[in-house]
């Protein structure tokens, strides 16, 4: 039988564990400014604005950036927990992009999420029992002692003592609060879950608790995780590639040891610079690249690149194309015309 | 040797609450030199922005209750509130996390990194301003002169935080101490206000005490450190000792728990296991010994003083006190 082209073959052919689980293609999510008494919509900001992204299954992407870079927003749309302006959402071969009713219920039961704050994204008034076994009672995956077997396993599973199912949130540290929250992303049984800064609000001597947690899980569950964070140390240990977001689109992607190394974005290369590491004698001999300014405005971004403001490498022209992302060989790829060494 | 700037000497402050007393700053002492940049290291809720605080009598709703502060030969402990003022600012100057509850709202920034000149030096408000929109140049805020009549809401957070550091720095206070100035900040943010610290430490010659959660940046920032665990100085050295061959348990257990940005490949973190104690209800003996690998009979006991271990390093800890090496699987 003759073989049909590639971009034909994906479209007809089942999905297969082979194939990226998650493709995102020139996603677009903007919010509207209100302004003045009317509230009339004066313009955008451009969260996430032009992203292409490939998940595999299996993996840790993880994804870095600067506050207010869309990095959360990304992640958030990746699981239509926000709905995307534009582009498309590929999760398995099916296209759910804007996915409704009955079958984005189903999709829910196959992606999850982790919070940042394990203060805020606990309701104080259930039970971990409560929290623990909302998502089994809104899926209908499981009644009475199963229900009840369920919600022990799963927080034996994170690490908490099956008897704390009749306790409240308050009662717990933030490291426990936090293996609840994974608890509750875990009793659906997902295969795709987006972990949206799990430990920056934790303690430093807890934070490791939690990483291995994560790790542990991964491979117990043959779990998928995008990992969100601003920390690239975190990230880079976690992670088998990373993804440099910077105003609303992806800079640089690589796999993590590579990154490091040999970071071909400008941005990529002052966030490493930037980055303390705890060890004088190495901070001694480093060389620091500080980049100056404050990032750009995402409801007005510059022209051209979005870096190109604080890049000490801009030149004319890139302010007047945007760079697409180009392989640079070794799954690495960079938006960059002038690109590091 | 020169003489400390300032000496703490057998600090404790207390915070009466309704479960009982909280021991915030339990017996904490250390001296800082001029020029030098001292690091004080710990976890939330360790006392080190309490004793800061403390340093400043801005310890309120806790209390001092033993210890002095010297400074200049001076025991602040002992000072009126006006005697303090005159110290705020002018000697001792305190730039804190958040420069946006840190700033007046309602005041042009230019008139509040004005203050401190006006209320110490007696100067008029042309004057004071002129020489507030110096420092805010030399901190590296553009067009100083224009940007001074904008009010702190206008500022980013990075540009925020350098307008506090202005403020700080107009009077030249012999000490600077600035508590975790860069965990709100993105980090690239991060690293032009340490960098700005580190010029401003050469430029002024500005004793700092920089109080932070994160390793990486006292590495690369602090000639001396000093860890602290549940209100007590549990280790302290120069920067390079203490990070080459930490000489208590919590510290040494500490750098194993974080991953680095430099690790070749990928290995396990090693966690500290358990949760960082209740200042309520502490553990007996060493705080830190219920979390602790190299516990030793004595540890649940006994509180081990902070001790001289070798030439140059100090630690709270019967195991290494005793002679043993910190080594691990």
């Amino acid at each position: 039988m003759p073989e049909t082209t590639t971009a034909t073959k994906t479209l007809t052919r089942a999905w297969t564990s082979s194939d990226p689980l998650l493709t995102i293609t020139d996603l677009k999510v903007w919010f509207p400014v209100a302004s003045g008494v009317l509230q009339r919509t004066v313009g955008h900001v451009h969260a996430v604005d032009g992203v292409d992204l490939e998940i595999r299954a299996g993996e840790t992407l993880g994804l870095v950036g600067e506050s207010g870079c869309g990095k959360s927003t990304l992640g958030r749309t990746a699981i239509r927990l926000i709905a995307p302006t534009g582009g498309s959402i590929v999760f398995k071969g099916e296209d759910i992009t804007h996915m409704r009713g009955e079958k984005l219920r189903s999709l829910r039961r196959d992606v999850a999420m982790i919070f940042q704050d394990p203060y805020a994204s606990l309701d104080p008034r259930q039970t971990v029992g409560d929290i623990v076994g909302e998502p089994i009672d809104v899926h209908g995956l499981a009644k009475g002692k199963a229900r009840h077997d369920r919600i022990q396993e799963l927080l034996r599973v994170v690490g908490l003592n099956p008897r704390f199912v009749d306790r409240y949130p308050h009662e717990f540290s933030g490291g426990q609060r936090q293996r609840i929250g994974i608890a509750r992303a875990l009793a659906v049984e997902p295969s795709f879950i987006v972990c949206d800064e799990p430990i920056s609000a934790l303690d430093v001597s807890i934070q490791a608790q939690i990483i291995n947690l994560l790790e542990r899980l991964q491979s117990k569950f043959n779990l998928t995780y995008l990992f969100i964070a601003h920390d690239l140390s975190v990230v880079k240990h976690i992670s088998n590639r990373i993804a440099v977001m910077y105003l609303g689109k992806i800079m640089e992607i690589s796999p993590g040891m590579q990154l490091y190394k040999r970071p071909r974005h400008p941005y990529t290369g002052s966030l490493l610079s930037a980055i303390p590491i705890p060890d004088p004698v190495v901070e001694m001999r480093r060389e620091r690249t500080i980049i100056q300014g404050d990032v750009a405005s995402p409801v007005n971004p510059p022209s051209g690149c979005r870096f190109r403001t604080r890049c000490p490498r801009a030149k004319e022209h890139c302010a007047e194309e945007v760079p697409a992302l180009e392989s640079f060989g070794d799954d690495h790829m960079a938006a960059c015309f002038y690109p590091l060494d | 040797m020169t003489e400390p700037l300032l000496e703490v000497k057998d600090l404790h402050t207390v915070f009466n609450t309704k479960e009982g007393v909280v021991k915030a700053v339990d017996g904490v002492s250390f001296e800082l030199y001029p020029g030098e940049t001292l690091g004080i290291v710990g976890e939330s809720g360790c006392g080190k922005s309490v004793t800061a605080l403390s340093i400043m009598r801005l310890q309120r709703p806790g209390k001092i209750v033993g210890g002095k502060v010297l400074f200049k030969g001076h025991d602040l402990v002992k000072n009126t509130e006006d005697e303090m003022r005159e110290v705020r600012g002018k000697e001792i100057a305190m730039i804190f996390q958040d420069p946006m509850t840190s700033l007046n709202p309602v005041y042009r920034t230019g008139w509040q990194v004005a203050e401190p000149l006006r209320l110490h030096h007696g100067w008029d408000g042309k004057k004071s301003l002129a020489s507030a929109v110096s420092m805010l140049t030399r901190v590296g805020i553009p067009s100083a002169a224009h940007r001074a009549r904008d009010y702190p809401h206008q500022f980013s957070g990075g540009m925020r935080q350098r307008v506090m550091i202005a403020m700080g720095l107009t009077t030249t206070p012999a000490v600077l101490i600035a508590d975790d100035p860069t965990t709100a900040l993105d980090v690239t943010i991060q690293a032009q206000i340490l960098d700005l610290l580190r010029h401003v430490n050469r430029e002024f010659g500005t004793a700092t005490m920089l109080i932070t959660h994160n390793l990486g940046v006292v590495a690369g920032m602090c000639q001396r450190i000093i860890v602290m665990y549940a209100g007590k100085i549990v280790e302290a050295g120069p920067t390079t000792d203490v990070f080459a061959h930490p000489k208590h348990p919590y510290t040494w257990s500490l750098l194993r728990s974080i991953p680095r940005l430099d690790a070749d490949r990928h290995e396990p973190l090693k966690p500290i296991e358990g949760l960082p104690p209740s200042l309520i209800d502490l553990p007996s003996g060493c705080a830190f010994h219920p979390r602790c690998a190299f516990r030793v009979d004595r540890c649940p006991r006994d509180v081990p003083q902070l001790q001289t271990v070798n030439d140059t390093q100090q630690a709270a800890c019967w195991v290494t006190q005793a002679g043993t090496e910190l080594k691990g699987a």
